[in-house]
């Protein structure tokens, strides 16, 4: 059980929410939540948007019965985390150099705030270019612009047509599946696209690799998107 | 205060073992919990040859429940043998392999390179779709469930239990029929199919459209088969479906398991299933019982 420190209704259904823990938690990677007793079954797998030495927080939306009741709870309630779970960014991009694009759509920005954030600290000399797409009001700019060299977003079209991925070394993706793949053949197109790096949201169940209803399918045969991902090379999950 | 359980000369420390497909091959959740403190773990279904299992959506959450459509990915028999049969054995609980099939072929030859390696249970999941029926499952029809069952039997040198599917038209009857073919015991239930559709697609949530239902929401029907089963067989029966806690499986072992089986639960949490053995045990000393088998079937 954890103590909620903080939790904040931002707009459209997105919440932040920080809750303590100490884990060492890597960019990129999440935790399975919960805040009831067996039912609903699963627990909820969330990114982890930031970490300090107080705690973990999230970035969530509520889409479903189990996100729903998370976000009735108040700070001094309980919530279980299980986690950190999963690689991270940093697992699969081995050395950051030169300039760096994220690009995040609707929940999928979460993770790259900490990211950016871990990612300036580790590489002091490395600039962070930060793209968000929106469907309705923009989130957390004043936080996301803290943490990035330039903020480009979008709202209601595409994120992705304002990039131009030549310019950068490595490109980091996270969001809906149609975003990424649309991404990925923008990469492809400039010939680049060994240089993007995604991390994939799917229907999870145990988050720690056991029950493979998260599988997906790789140019390096099925991988576990909880626990071998959820950062994969674009390439192995897109050009298939 | 005695918790072991010798069920067909196997030797489980507590009456608590993991279920099939919700637990790997033991290796993650080995980090997150003690495994050598529960009875047994029934790996991964695995089947003669590799499959990458289904596509579109695995899982899906109902009313107290999942339904599961992951297809039996595994690394087949021997990539099994090869690379994770060494970890399994390496627990000290009792291992049992789970293995399925498309035809009666796949489970022979399955068996027979099982046969040359050390396990404790070989479970034989009779619950696949038979590719030469159609695609209904083979533990479905008494009579086309006893074929697999003989030949298995003939051929498997281990301790054989035949895990029943509660899509069985008669499970007592399937599991007399096990029983008089010379299994060591059967294991039950597996999933009930079930059906979800999205209504905005208006289509099957899953690409096979039928999918399995598990959890808590399918304990009280399995818990009745498993009573119907064990008042119809003197061979042991291992019990699952949607067990939760130590009462729900205080439930089971009073309706007749030897063994249980914990699945679903440890999705809800993976250290539930040690909670229930030291429930299990609580219950026992709360009530001044010396031996887990003074309960076991005793309504």
């Amino acid at each position: 059980m954890a103590v909620i420190l903080y939790h904040k209704k931002l707009s459209d259904g997105f919440f932040l929410l920080k809750a303590e823990a100490h884990a060492r938690v890597f960019p990129g990677q999440f935790y399975m939540l919960r805040a009831w007793g067996d039912c609903p079954v699963l627990s909820r797998p969330v990114s982890v948007y930031d970490a300090d030495g107080d705690g973990v927080t999230f970035l969530y939306k509520v889409v479903g019965k189990g996100t729903r009741i998370i976000s009735k709870l108040k700070p001094g309630d309980d919530i279980t985390l299980q986690g950190p779970y999963g690689n991270g960014f940093f697992d699969v991009l081995g050395d950051a150099s030169g300039s760096i694009a994220m690009v995040g759509g609707g929940v999928g920005i979460a993770p790259f705030y900490y990211t950016a954030k871990k990612l300036k600290i580790k590489y002091p000399k490395v600039s962070v270019d930060m793209y968000l797409g929106f469907s309705g009001t923009p989130l957390l700019l004043d936080a996301f612009g803290r943490v990035s060299d330039n903020l480009v977003t979008d709202v209601g079209g595409y994120i992705t047509d304002k990039i131009a991925p030549e310019k950068y070394g490595q490109i980091l993706t996270c969001g809906p599946q149609a975003m990424m793949r649309a991404l990925y053949q923008k990469c492809k197109t400039a010939g680049v696209s060994e240089k993007l790096y995604v991390s994939l949201e799917n229907r999870m169940a145990c988050g720690i690799g056991t029950c493979l209803v998260c599988s997906c399918r790789t140019t390096d045969g099925n991988k576990k998107t909880c626990a071998d991902g959820p950062v994969f090379k674009g390439e192995a999950v897109f050009s298939l | 205060m005695n918790m072991e359980v010798n069920f067909s000369g196997a030797r489980f420390k507590n009456p608590v073992a993991l279920a099939s497909g919700t637990c790997g091959f033991g290796r993650e959740l080995n980090k997150i919990i003690d495994l050598s403190r529960l009875g047994g773990i029934s790996t991964k279904g695995l089947t003669l040859n590799r499959r990458d299992g289904n596509d579109g959506i695995r899982i899906w959450e109902t009313e107290g429940g999942i339904m599961n459509s992951v297809g039996l990915e595994n690394p087949g028999v021997k990539g099994f043998i090869d690379n994770e049969l060494t970890f399994v054995r390496s627990l000290d609980t009792v291992g049992i392999v789970n293995l399925g099939g498309h035809s009666i072929d796949d489970y022979l030859e399955g068996i027979k390179l099982l046969n040359d390696v050390r396990l404790d249970i070989l479970e034989l999941n009779i619950s696949c779709p038979n590719l030469k029926q159609g695609g209904m499952s083979f533990g479905v029809k008494t009579e086309i469930a006893r074929e697999i069952v003989r030949k298995s039997r003939a051929l498997c040198k281990h301790t054989l239990v035949v895990k029943l599917s509660p899509n069985a038209e008669d499970i007592t009857a399937l599991a007399r029929m096990c029983e008089d073919e010379g299994a060591d015991g059967v294991s039950l239930v597996n999933t009930f199919l079930a059906l979800a559709i999205d209504i905005n697609a208006k289509k099957p949530v899953f690409q096979n459209i039928y999918a399995g239902l598990s959890g808590p929401a399918i304990k009280p029907i399995a818990l009745r088969m498993v009573h119907q089963v064990a008042r119809a067989v003197k061979i042991p029966v291992m019990g699952m479906g949607g067990i939760s806690n130590a009462g729900d499986a205080i439930e089971f072992i009073m309706a007749g398991a030897s063994v249980i089986q914990v699945g679903t639960a440890s999705f809800i949490d993976p250290s539930r299933p040690i909670e229930i053995v030291g429930g299990i045990e609580k219950y026992l000393s709360d009530n001044k019982i010396g031996d887990i088998r003074e309960i076991t079937g005793i309504v």
